[in-house]
């Protein structure tokens, strides 16, 4: 009984309304070739956040307060540009549409560099690869003929046709959450073949044989095991196996 | 370019543990043919040292073995279809989970039809 008064008691300024802030320990993969060598380890950080914040916040205080040399990759902030994918708590997720509330913050939160690229510093990776795949794809429009004076017209049906394809932002999550591309960094990836179906599938463009001549390579579309990683860890809800399964099917039904 | 070992398990669902256990079925699968191709081809070497070497696995450790082949076939048949279904119906992947339910579902009927039968021919000594 005598307990009850002061658990209710904010821990913040006590304000009427404040979001009521927790500590939350952050687990991360580090790794500092300089420092330490060509070993990675995990180092904990414990720093307070909010119930509004999403772990994109909460690294920025470990930065910014604790450890400078934490070092991770992030731009617009707003799952936008696809910066800052990473691997929280074994998914691959972008940390500014992570919201803490969501990932549990009682037990440590793992946070570590997206898997199959080479590792340059903590949670920084090569993308090289990763976009070389994607121009390989040949990722713009492909026409023949003479341009024409105005738009190019297409209908509604013909632009949904393709519409879940255009959301890509390349953050490289589905990519590297494929476990054919941790063990075969030669594979296109899902992202390359997404950025593929993007263009096949439309009406304006004149290129999809010779996008589907690339993706039917040894290291193509036949690759995908349809494991749904990339489905499930795609930021902008991409049906990524749909997509895949579809050009597989069109480069069937096109060849005869 | 140096790089880091990996660190955790990565968290993959349905789809990621249906395709390990698809992976490590057909493994199985496959070291079952090439034992089964040379004990068959045994048989037109020597009938008799055929019998034999057939005579060697009736024992209660081959059975199960024998029992964790079927389950094998069993799981990477039904598992397969639904595989060839993600690829080849347009709403494959959409219901690719619901599909490895009834996979399961279906592995669960043909073992509870099979085991009981196959355990009492291996210890019930016919």
């Amino acid at each position: 009984m005598a307990t009850t008064a002061t658990t209710d008691a904010p821990e913040t300024s006590g304000a009427f309304g404040a979001v009521p802030s927790f500590d939350v320990t952050l687990r991360i993969r580090r790794f500092t070739p300089e420092l330490t060598g060509a070993e990675a380890y995990w180092e904990e950080f414990t720093v307070t956040a909010y119930g509004t914040d999403r772990l994109l916040d909460a690294l920025h205080k470990v930065k910014w307060d604790l450890d400078g040399s934490v070092t991770f990759r992030r731009s617009c902030a707003h799952g936008v540009c696809g910066s800052d994918a990473m691997r929280i708590n074994g998914k691959n997720r972008l940390a500014c549409k992570s919201l803490l509330k969501d990932l549990n913050p009682d037990k440590p939160i793992t946070i570590e560099p997206i898997k199959g690229l080479p590792v340059i510093k903590d949670l920084v990776v090569d993308m090289d690869p990763f976009f070389a795949s994607f121009r390989e794809i040949m990722p713009f429009l492909i026409t023949t003929g003479n341009e024409p004076t105005k738009e190019r017209l297409q209908s509604s049906a013909q632009r949904e046709r393709f519409d879940d394809t255009t959301k890509c932002i390349l953050c490289a999550a589905c990519t590297t959450s494929c476990p054919v591309f941790w063990t075969d960094g030669q594979y296109f990836g899902p992202a390359a073949i997404v950025n593929a179906h993007r263009f096949i599938f439309d009406s304006r463009d004149e290129g999809a044989a010779q996008r589907l001549e690339i993706l039917n390579d040894k290291e193509g579309v036949w690759r995908c095991r349809t494991t749904f990683n990339c489905t499930e860890a795609c930021p902008r809800g991409i049906e990524v196996t749909k997509a895949i399964a579809e050009v597989k099917r069109a480069m069937i039904t096109r060849a005869f | 370019m140096p790089s880091a070992p990996a660190g955790t398990l990565y968290r993959g669902r349905e789809g990621m543990w249906s395709w390990v256990a698809h992976r490590v079925t057909g493994v199985m699968i496959f070291f079952f043919l090439l034992v089964h191709v040379l004990d068959t081809s045994l048989v037109r070497l020597s009938p008799e040292t055929y019998n034999a070497i057939i005579g060697t696995y009736k024992n209660p450790v081959m059975g199960l073995a024998e029992a964790g082949l079927v389950a094998a076939i069993v799981f990477h048949a039904y598992n397969g279809i639904r595989l060839i279904l993600v690829d080849f119906w347009a709403k494959g992947p959409k219901y690719h989970r619901v599909m490895l339910w009834i996979v399961v579902g279906l592995f669960v009927v043909t073992m509870a039809g099979f085991l009981p039968r196959h355990l009492m021919h291996v210890f019930g000594g016919e």
